[in-house]
């Protein structure tokens, strides 16, 4: 019964894993690569571990995992959240199938500083061909 | 079939053609922000072996670089959007 319940839980989380990989490779875009990887690799990666924690029916493992899960299920977000802002200070170039970009020139030159009203003067990536980054 | 050969015949080749698709976004990748994180999710990637890899032996010690694995994986990332950051102001 056990081997079935791991069996089952380390296969959805190597697929999660696999469709994070195949995301990586298709999506068109930086932002949109980012916002892939914070969220299918996190799940994918936590049934693995969680099955190692039914394998070895274990405390200290089982507080080990834990913790593993929660130190990623914290960080990655962080982590992701940051690249993406230096991605978009760095001027990379946007999907060009994007139709609304909130940020566009919110964001002061030099300050950084995220305004909320209508500026239109900060940072303004500009769009890639179609064909570039794929 | 036995669990132990699950682990070689099912989950282990998934993992590794995961890897190799990263791998390309890592070669290929048009800018840097790219292979940051194909090399984030690289880092991940290797968390999830190493548990397989601990189950396959029986032992619970290899949990501990999976650990040291995360932490590296955050830092490296922070530390690479803080140098872009960085360099984009004294580009200015």
């Amino acid at each position: 019964m056990n081997e079935i319940i791991i069996m089952v839980m380390m296969t959805f989380g190597a697929l999660f894993v696999l469709s994070t990989a195949v995301a990586m490779l298709t999506k068109p875009d930086v932002y949109l690569r980012i916002n892939i990887t914070t969220k299918t690799a996190t799940l994918g990666l936590g049934l693995i571990l969680l099955s190692a924690a039914i394998y070895f029916q274990d405390y200290s493992v089982t507080t080990r995992v834990v913790a593993i899960i929660l130190f990623i299920f914290l960080t990655a977000p962080i982590g992701g959240h940051m690249l993406m802002r230096a991605a978009y200070f760095t001027k990379t170039k946007k999907w060009d199938g994007m139709k609304i970009d909130d940020l566009e020139g919110q964001y002061d030159a030099e300050t950084k500083e995220l305004y909320s009203e209508n500026k239109k003067s900060g940072i303004t990536p500009k769009s890639a061909d179609k064909d570039e980054n794929i | 079939m036995s669990i132990y050969d699950y682990y070689n015949y099912v989950i282990l080749p998934i993992l590794g053609i995961s890897v190799i698709l990263v791998f390309i976004r890592f070669l290929k990748g048009p800018s840097i922000p790219d292979r940051v994180i194909a090399l984030d999710v690289l880092i991940l990637i290797a968390i999830g072996i190493i548990a397989i890899y601990s189950m396959q032996n029986d032992q619970s010690t290899f949990l501990d670089i999976a650990m040291l694995f995360a932490l590296i994986a955050f830092l490296g990332t922070v530390a690479f959007a803080y140098f872009l950051i960085q360099r984009s102001e004294k580009d200015e």
